[in-house]
């Protein structure tokens, strides 16, 4: 016990006086946490708040295409720019790089023509005897020039299909009303009236968006809450980089040597490095936590909202520092360099975060790479995390992520240990 | 009856992955209470012997006895009969010299009130007192080796291994490190020590060795090497028994 105390006091004033390591270690995550957490809340915005903004250019001379605007406007999504309508391709491409538009859509000289001819043809059929030769006859009505969507390379293809999806939508509406006023004026040889047009194609079926949660509330979960604990879990194994690294230097150093020539075991050295960068990833966790709790708000972010279960937020921080520690460990153990250390330290966790659903959600992954994922600790802990922070969930509903993160453990001090005696380390 | 401190019988080591065998059937006896030094040009083998007699390496065949306890598979509880000061720095540059010792102290084995006692008394003897609390990474070459030195003695071992414990530093601190191992010497200490200064086997050493390509050429006191070579000095023995091509 006098030995691990008095290697614990040794490893905790190294690690006090490396201040450019402190620095790395605490303000960093601290600066990743914010950038992502406001990168990925201006993404929520982007879809939720702001509007797109979108060139028009109508080429179409009758009364749809102008509709047609009208719907796109009523969608809210859109922040309209009408362009000249003469423009070639080439320079519609120049007009969204002035005006600084992510979309610009042509709608083509024929559109009022054919949603015209397309309804006049649906309404016939409609009005008709469905096995008259005439009925039957009836070609349905091709569009010579399509509806032409431009979109800036940036964006990604799931927000480009959610803007197609408007556009169709917003056709769609066009041709319903066409056609439905077609059919009234067919039906009752007058007008419809406007109340009645709107009745019939505007009144949506209203739709409530509720986040599950184990506890019942109804807190909906922002930018926040998604991303701080995911990062947070990056952080804390990113200590790969100073632990691996000062593991490599000490074994590469002759202090190492002499601690090869004592009684002691050389075990001390690596239960007192445990012990006081576990303290330093709960310390990590608990300052990053109470930034997004106290100070995000401030900096024009959501609040992160802690979990009820405070017990249980505690032991899977502590479950992931442990095993943070011992991934860094390990790394170290085999490393021969501090370079070695570092690379393979820093690209395995990127490839574990990635893998782990950090990056992109784990849902979204191809089934061969949702089997791969469990063998990331950044997995189980990003799911113990969740089950806290978005689920409400307590430690019961989370146990299983903390045995499977403490399973991953066990493994990598195994493969610790075995590399310790082979390379009679110990 | 004289009570060997370390005996060496027929020993075999080879560096794996590495042609040429470093030492085959190498058999050396040091008495305990003698102050041995061990000579040899670069690649002689003197720090792989160290090595080998401090358990950092292990050998293929053969025996070596600390005492009674054979190196290779003994319990690590009984090094602390020895103490080894390597030639590289063996300290952490990041604390002072007074927690250095404390540090060292207690993986030795020492308590808290040993370690007290035992710091201050070697701070005092070697010059450091003044400088205790300052971290060791500003101290100059001379400090920085007595504080390897001061470790390595922390526990007052019975055999202390030194590997070029003078190497780089001023005459006053060879000096000051030369006195303090006859003093340790003189209680009792024996001393096994590699070093390049040959003068210091005239100071220092009352029994010497000089190997080469991992076997003893010569094995007695000083005195008596020089007498049966007809050389006044050490380093006319050395060439003559060593030769004069470079070895590294």
């Amino acid at each position: 016990m006098h030995i691990l105390r008095a290697t614990i006091i040794k490893d905790s004033k190294i690690l006090l006086r490396d201040r450019v390591g402190l620095f790395m270690m605490f303000f960093m995550p601290i600066l990743l946490v914010i950038v992502i957490t406001s990168v990925q809340n201006s993404t929520f915005e982007l879809v939720n708040n702001n509007k797109v903004s979108l060139v028009v250019f109508n080429k179409d001379e009758g009364p749809m295409g102008s509709q047609l605007v009208e719907a796109l406007h009523k969608i809210g999504l859109f922040k309209l720019q009408m362009a000249d309508s003469s423009m070639s391709e080439h320079n519609i491409i120049s007009v969204m790089y002035d005006k600084d538009a992510l979309v610009a859509v042509v709608i083509p000289a024929n559109f009022t023509a054919f949603i015209q001819h397309k309804a006049d043809g649906i309404a016939t059929r409609a009005l008709s005897d469905p096995d008259s030769m005439q009925v039957k006859s009836l070609a349905a009505p091709e569009l010579t020039d399509s509806l032409q969507m431009f979109y800036h390379p940036v964006m990604q293809v799931s927000f480009r299909q959610s803007i197609e999806g408007a556009l169709r939508s917003s056709v769609q509406v066009i041709q319903g009303e066409t056609i439905v006023k077609k059919l009234y004026s067919a039906v009752n040889q007058k007008e419809i009236p406007t109340d009645l047009q709107k009745q019939i194609l505007f009144s949506q079926f209203p739709i409530t968006e509720i986040p599950v949660s184990r506890t019942g509330s109804r807190t909906i979960p922002n930018a926040s809450q998604h991303n701080v604990p995911a990062w947070t879990i990056f952080a804390m194994f990113f200590i790969v980089l100073s632990l691996g690294g000062t593991m490599v230097r000490e074994k590469n150093s002759g202090s190492f040597i002499r601690l090869k020539t004592m009684p002691a075991s050389y075990l001390h050295a690596l239960y007192s490095k445990q012990l006081v960068y576990l303290t330093v990833t709960i310390l990590q966790a608990a300052v990053i936590f109470a930034i997004g709790n106290k100070i995000f708000p401030y900096i024009g972010l959501p609040a992160l909202h802690l979990p009820k279960d405070i017990v249980a937020l505690f032991i899977v921080t502590a479950v992931t520092g442990y095993c943070a520690v011992n991934y860094a460990i390990c790394i170290g153990v085999f490393a021969n360099t501090p370079e070695q250390s570092n690379g393979f330290g820093a690209i395995s966790i990127i490839i574990m975060a990635a893998l782990g659903g950090l990056i992109v959600p784990s849902f979204a992954m191809p089934a061969h790479l949702q089997k791969l994922l469990q063998i990331s600790p950044l997995h189980w802990a990003l799911e113990a995390y969740y089950g806290l922070f978005l689920e409400g969930g307590k430690l019961g509903d989370i146990w299983m992520n903390i045995l499977s993160l403490l399973g991953i453990t066990v493994l990598i001090q195994i493969l610790t240990l075995y590399g310790l005696k082979r390379k009679n380390l110990i | 009856m004289s009570i060997s401190a370390i005996k060496i019988q027929d020993l075999a080591f080879q560096y794996p992955r590495q042609e040429g065998i470093c030492f085959k059937n190498f058999n050396l006896e040091i008495t305990a209470g003698e102050r041995f030094g061990l000579f040899g040009p670069n690649g002689a083998g003197k720090t792989t012997l160290m090595n080998l007699m401090t358990g950092l390496l292990k050998y293929s065949a053969g025996s070596i006895r600390l005492q009674d306890h054979e190196i290779n598979d003994h319990p690590k509880s009984i090094n602390t009969i020895f103490g080894f000061v390597p030639q590289d720095f063996s300290f952490y540059p990041e604390l002072t010299a007074r927690e250095n010792l404390a540090f060292y102290g207690a993986w030795y084995g020492l308590n808290k009130k040993q370690i007290k006692i035992r710091t201050e008394e070697l701070l005092n003897v070697l010059g450091l007192a003044s400088v205790a609390d300052r971290i060791v990474k500003s101290f100059s070459g001379g400090m920085k080796r007595r504080v390897n030195l001061a470790i390595g003695v922390m526990h007052k071992p019975q055999v202390l291994f030194l590997d070029e414990p003078t190497v780089g530093v001023d005459v006053q601190t060879r000096h000051a490190i030369i006195n303090y191992l006859k003093e340790l010497n003189e209680t009792g200490t024996t001393l096994i020590y590699t070093s390049h200064q040959l003068e210091e086997a005239t100071e220092l050493c009352n029994k010497i060795a000089l190997i080469d390509d991992g076997k003893i050429i010569a094995h007695d006191s000083l005195d008596v090497l020089l007498e049966k070579h007809g050389h006044e000095g050490m380093e006319g023995l050395f060439l003559e028994l060593t030769g004069k091509r470079f070895r590294d």
